[in-house]
């Protein structure tokens, strides 16, 4: 964790506070989550330094971007990063190639631009202007543009906010590439619970601009209000029924049966299995239309939104599985803590 | 400029001549003063803003000899313009070509800062700030990304700019007094020609002056549909 990204911060606004202390990997990618107006655009231009008059402090590993206690404040121009805003903001007078060099030549980066730019598909563009770009495209551009100074950290500010449904499913395959393949930090923000589970690997939840959970993506996701609690697991290809169309996947213990959509041996997918699609068994089920059931152990039982529910966390070695059932059933089944029991998942969903 | 002899006398030729470069040393000193005055306006928010842009607008309501008349004054012997001139060895402004550059340049500044304020204001911030996070400092972006993207705005400025310095008449009068070959430009010289009953002349002249404008005009509306059409 030596490259550790430390945001310690206070800011007033007319309306608006945020505050936080946060200490973040510096590896993968880190999901700032929250509704709109929430903070989270907020406390990327502070890191960015897009916003320099606020109180606490921001250093990356032994770095420090800024210090009010020191009185010191490195200006945007001279931190290391990328930052790619909501729209992509290409300099409409440079071509593609053009606004690319403009932060490789600034930057004096050493990082060859060709693994940006294969990176991103975005070679076929290099010589059009921005303006004949769409909106999928002139995205990718930002983001290669973002890369070419090599930064130390990557931040983005919802970037696929702006683009419709085609364009963001066209573009979430670059990004996924950006986080398996590159070594760079990336802080990202989004109100898209779907961009946060595909993506993350960290989460940290704003509220009111106050941080209210902070942690990996899979025990963060549950805490996120306007959605369902879901687990989210990344699992492996390991093999595939050809004759019945399904794939199978391992996650740590255990292995889930999926709906084959053209997946390839071995590739990493993510899975996001919500609870009201799980039920829970005392005995093996029997005759019953559900592949997979996965044996486990109850770890907590609770209260859930609705008071006639309570959900169930199920620990399958070192995965969790969230169940939703009635606390009726909680209490005829005699369901409690350490009881072995079996899961049954009824529907998985497939996020890349 | 044969042809032109034919048709105009001397006078009116030289008054043509001085006219084109009086706009030009003015358009050229306007776009130095302005873009950076524009900038500053379009950027700020001192408390200063509000007077300092209320002043460059002043000469788009004051009438034209008002303000030649006090720059007459200032430029003259007693005046704090006129004692600093010849303090500094360069005489008396008043009634000489350099006393018009000066007038022409007060009376077309608003025409020269807002075109150019209004393209830096509708650029917004944003430009600026993906600069800096791409290690621009601040006066590397805006040579690099602030003027190159307020191009429309300047040009339409240097457009207004020189045919506004050819089309005024109050300022250079009282500044400039009329003195052929000196200070009097075509606006001035029509005026003349009237005076002396010299119509025909003065036709040429003042045709002279619509036809220059309507193409000016024509210009800047052309122009305008090909930002438009080039931005949509």
């Amino acid at each position: 964790m030596s490259d550790a990204l430390q945001i310690r911060l206070d800011l007033e606004r007319p309306n608006f506070k945020l505050c936080c202390d946060l200490v973040l990997p510096g590896r993968g990618i880190t999901i700032l989550f929250g509704p709109s107006g929430s903070g989270k655009t907020t406390l990327l231009r502070c890191v960015a330094g897009l916003e320099s008059s606020f109180k606490g402090r921001i250093a990356i590993g032994q770095d420090i971007w800024h210090d009010s206690a020191q009185k010191q404040s490195s200006p945007v121009w001279q931190r290391p990063i990328g930052y790619v805003f909501q729209e992509a903001s290409l300099f409409e007078h440079l071509s593609v190639q053009q606004n690319l060099n403009f932060g490789l030549k600034r930057s004096r980066s050493k990082h060859p631009i060709a693994h940006s730019i294969e990176l991103l598909g975005i070679g076929p563009l290099l010589e059009r202007r921005p303006e004949s770009l769409s909106g999928g495209e002139r995205q990718r551009v930002a983001i290669a543009r973002a890369l070419a100074t090599d930064p130390r950290l990557l931040l983005l500010d919802e970037p696929m906010a702006a683009l419709d449904e085609a364009r963001r499913q066209e573009v979430m395959p670059w990004l996924e590439r950006l986080r398996d393949e590159l070594h760079t930090p990336m802080l990202y923000v989004t109100h898209s619970s779907q961009e946060a589970a595909r993506l993350g690997d960290h989460m940290v939840l704003l509220k009111n601009g106050q941080v209210t959970h902070s942690g990996a993506v899979a025990d963060v996701f549950r805490r996120v209000d306007d959605q369902d609690t879901s687990a989210i697991l990344t699992a492996r290809v390991v093999s595939k029924d050809l004759p019945w169309q399904l794939a199978e996947l391992a996650c740590d213990d255990i292995t889930i049966w999926t709906a084959d959509n053209d997946l390839a041996i071995d590739q990493t997918v993510r899975l996001r299995i919500a609870a009201r699609d799980v039920s829970v068994s005392t005995s093996k089920p029997l005759n019953t239309s559900i592949q997979n059931q996965i044996t486990g152990l109850i770890t907590v039982i609770e209260n859930d939104r609705h008071p006639s529910h309570a959900l169930v966390t199920i620990g399958c070695g070192k995965t969790q599985l969230f169940a939703r059932v009635t606390r009726k059933a909680v209490h005829t089944l005699g369901l409690s803590v350490e009881q072995k029991v079996w899961a049954q998942i009824k529907a998985v969903a497939l996020l890349a | 400029m044969s042809d032109l002899h034919t048709i105009l006398n001397q006078s009116a030729v030289d008054a043509i001549l001085l006219t084109l470069r009086l706009a030009a040393v003015t358009t050229i000193c306007l776009l130095i003063i302005a873009t950076p005055l524009a900038w500053w306006l379009s950027q700020t928010r001192a408390r200063w803003r509000a007077p300092v842009s209320a002043m460059v607008t002043l000469p788009l309501v004051l009438p034209p000899t008002v303000l030649g008349f006090y720059l007459l004054v200032m430029m003259g012997p007693s005046g704090p313009i006129g004692q600093f001139t010849e303090a500094i060895g360069l005489g008396l402004l008043s009634f000489t070509f350099t006393g018009l550059v000066v007038g022409s340049i007060m009376f077309s500044l608003p025409f020269a800062v807002q075109p150019i304020q209004h393209a830096f204001e509708s650029m917004g911030p944003r430009p600026m700030e993906v600069a800096a996070t791409l290690r621009a400092r601040p006066m590397d972006a805006f040579f690099n990304v602030a003027l190159p993207m307020a191009k429309p705005g300047i040009l339409t400025a240097t457009i207004l700019s020189f045919a506004h310095t050819v089309g005024e008449f109050g300022v250079v009068l009282m500044i400039g007094g009329n003195i052929a070959g000196q200070t009097s430009v075509v606006s001035t010289e029509i005026y003349t020609y009237v005076e002396s009953m010299q119509y025909a002349q003065a036709h040429w002249l003042a045709a002279i002056m619509v036809v220059f404008s309507f193409a000016v005009l024509l210009w800047l509306a052309l122009m305008k549909r090909q930002t438009r059409a080039m931005l949509s």
